[in-house]
């Protein structure tokens, strides 16, 4: 068995809030291989943002272990990392190229390569000939798709995305998980994504690690064995039924 | 820029509303038998732009360099307070409470005693419109540099930004609007701050010249002294609104 890029065993993390302890993870154990998509899914509350920052480093553990990259795919916690959040969060004083290319300024990336790229990156997403407009002159579809760009500006192996479509419109969302298969099918990255939404994480995910609130513990992780590319056919096909309705089921929402 | 009708339209009626106004000034005090000491004609009160005793441009430099130097003076000082909380929390906890304390005290009353200490001129006055439009500069500032996207955060620090970037990068261009929004109160009230003072005790400056002519129920006098004050007042608002064009992006600005 080959190295897995994430591995994640036994992690616990609790908060406290004055007096009272406040579990957020208990006992979260799974692998990701390079290049996966990989679903985390459940309700509010599950700790799947919190793992999320885990990955990120932003936040510290209590138990457990967390190793990120392998000898073949090295990780740098500090410039490996992109992320994606439920609200694009461009900055409005900036047009959407200098919004992009904010990580590579952080990181201290060249800048002529650095602008290439996130043109590149630019008309990936579909966003050719928007790189002089103000985040508000964009839509929240494209405000979206140029934070994903933005994730991808420094080339990180690890891209971590919390509920990124969470906020869009039923059809809009549809249109960027096909969009973000297709990017990471051309990207080849590594992405985590966290959802509620299960017929989302099905659609997307190579493997959907399912959790559940109260207490917050792991529940499943299931491989999702549907072949890519996938379309929205898929959603009709008897095993994604068959995949959502286990989830369903591990959510006690049936 | 395209000038669109709709823009002509706006300031012509705007123009228009300044226009009459004057008008209904000028015709009511003409034909409704108003006494010249209770209300100048707009002709008069314009006429005393030729008058020798006024020393129109020597009071208004005076005044206009009160209210644009205590107003930058609290512009400098408020926002260079305010950033220095995002440097240390306990310093913000610790003064922030004092200076919503502080703001509560109406800086007019302190009036008497800045002429105590340091007696009458330009300086006192300085210091009376600086102290009244520190606060909301320093505030709304204070509040612009706290208020940022937890998550923007997340972003910078899974980068391992800086805190100097976080500020540079994030909190400071986000703040401006705010910045501009104190700064366009506290235009306003530098003006009434210097006018204050200089009713308090002076010996130059239009608000001591109001109180000269006053004497003589020279009400055109009187009239042009707060025209003119306006229209320092209108200027550093201009240059406020000016700059904020010029460096805020329409949509962030605080309307």
């Amino acid at each position: 068995m080959t190295e897995p890029f994430i591995h994640i065993a036994g992690v616990r993390k609790t908060y406290r809030k004055g007096e009272e302890e406040f579990l957020a993870i208990s006992d979260a154990s799974f692998d990701v291989e390079a290049g996966e998509l990989v679903s985390l899914v459940g309700p509010s509350g599950c700790g799947k943002t919190t793992l999320l920052k885990i990955l990120a480093g932003l936040h510290d553990y209590d138990a457990g272990e967390v190793r990120i990259g392998t000898r073949e795919h090295p990780f740098d916690p500090s410039r490996d990392v992109g992320m994606v959040f439920q609200q694009p969060l461009l900055l409005k004083w900036r047009r959407v190229l200098q919004n992009v290319l904010l990580p590579s300024e952080i990181l201290g990336l060249p800048g002529r390569e650095s602008r290439e790229r996130a043109c590149e990156l630019l008309a990936m997403v579909g966003l050719a000939g928007f790189e002089d407009k103000y985040p508000y002159e964009l839509s929240g579809g494209m405000q979206q798709r140029a934070a994903i760009a933005r994730a991808l500006v420094h080339d990180p192996k690890l891209v971590l995305m919390d509920e990124p479509f969470g906020a869009l419109d039923a059809l809009t969302r549809e249109k960027m998980n096909l969009e973000l298969l297709a990017i990471w099918q051309r990207s080849k990255k590594t992405i985590v994504f966290v959802t509620h939404g299960i017929s989302e994480a099905v659609f997307l995910g190579t493997r959907v690690v399912v959790f559940t609130a109260g207490p917050a513990r792991m529940a499943d992780n299931i491989s999702i064995q549907l072949p890519y590319p996938r379309t929205l056919d898929l959603k009709t096909h008897e095993a994604f039924g068959d995949y959502t309705r286990r989830i369903y089921r591990l959510l006690g929402m049936e | 820029m395209k000038v669109s009708g709709d823009t002509v339209r706006r300031y012509g009626l705007g123009l228009l509303s300044h226009v009459l106004l004057v008008a209904i000034w000028y015709v009511g005090v003409k034909y409704g038998r108003v006494p010249a000491f209770v209300m100048p004609t707009p002709t008069a009160t314009v006429a005393t732009l030729g008058g020798e005793n006024y020393n129109w441009l020597g009071n208004t430099l005076v005044t206009a360099s009160e209210i644009f130097g205590g107003y930058f003076l609290a512009v400098v000082a408020g926002v260079l307070l305010a950033m220095s909380f995002t440097w240390s929390r306990t310093a913000e906890d610790a003064v922030m409470p004092l200076l919503v304390s502080l703001n509560m005290v109406p800086k007019v009353a302190l009036g008497p005693l800045v002429i105590v200490w340091l007696s009458y001129g330009i300086v006192p006055n300085m210091i009376i419109a600086f102290s009244i439009c520190f606060f909301p500069i320093l505030l709304t500032t204070a509040r612009g540099l706290r208020e940022v996207e937890p998550e923007l955060l997340d972003l910078v620090r899974s980068l391992r930004g800086s805190k100097w970037q976080i500020f540079t990068k994030i909190q400071l261009p986000g703040a401006l609007p705010y910045i501009f929004s104190g700064m366009k109160v506290g235009a306003i009230l530098a003006v009434a701050g210097a006018i204050v003072g200089e009713f308090l005790g002076s010996s130059r400056g239009l608000g001591y010249l109001m109180l000269q002519v006053q004497v003589t129920l020279d009400t055109a006098g009187m009239f042009m002294a707060v025209i003119l004050i306006t229209l320092i007042g209108v200027a550093l608002y201009g240059i406020v609104i000016g700059l904020e064009r010029l460096i805020v992006v329409r949509d962030a600005r605080v309307q």
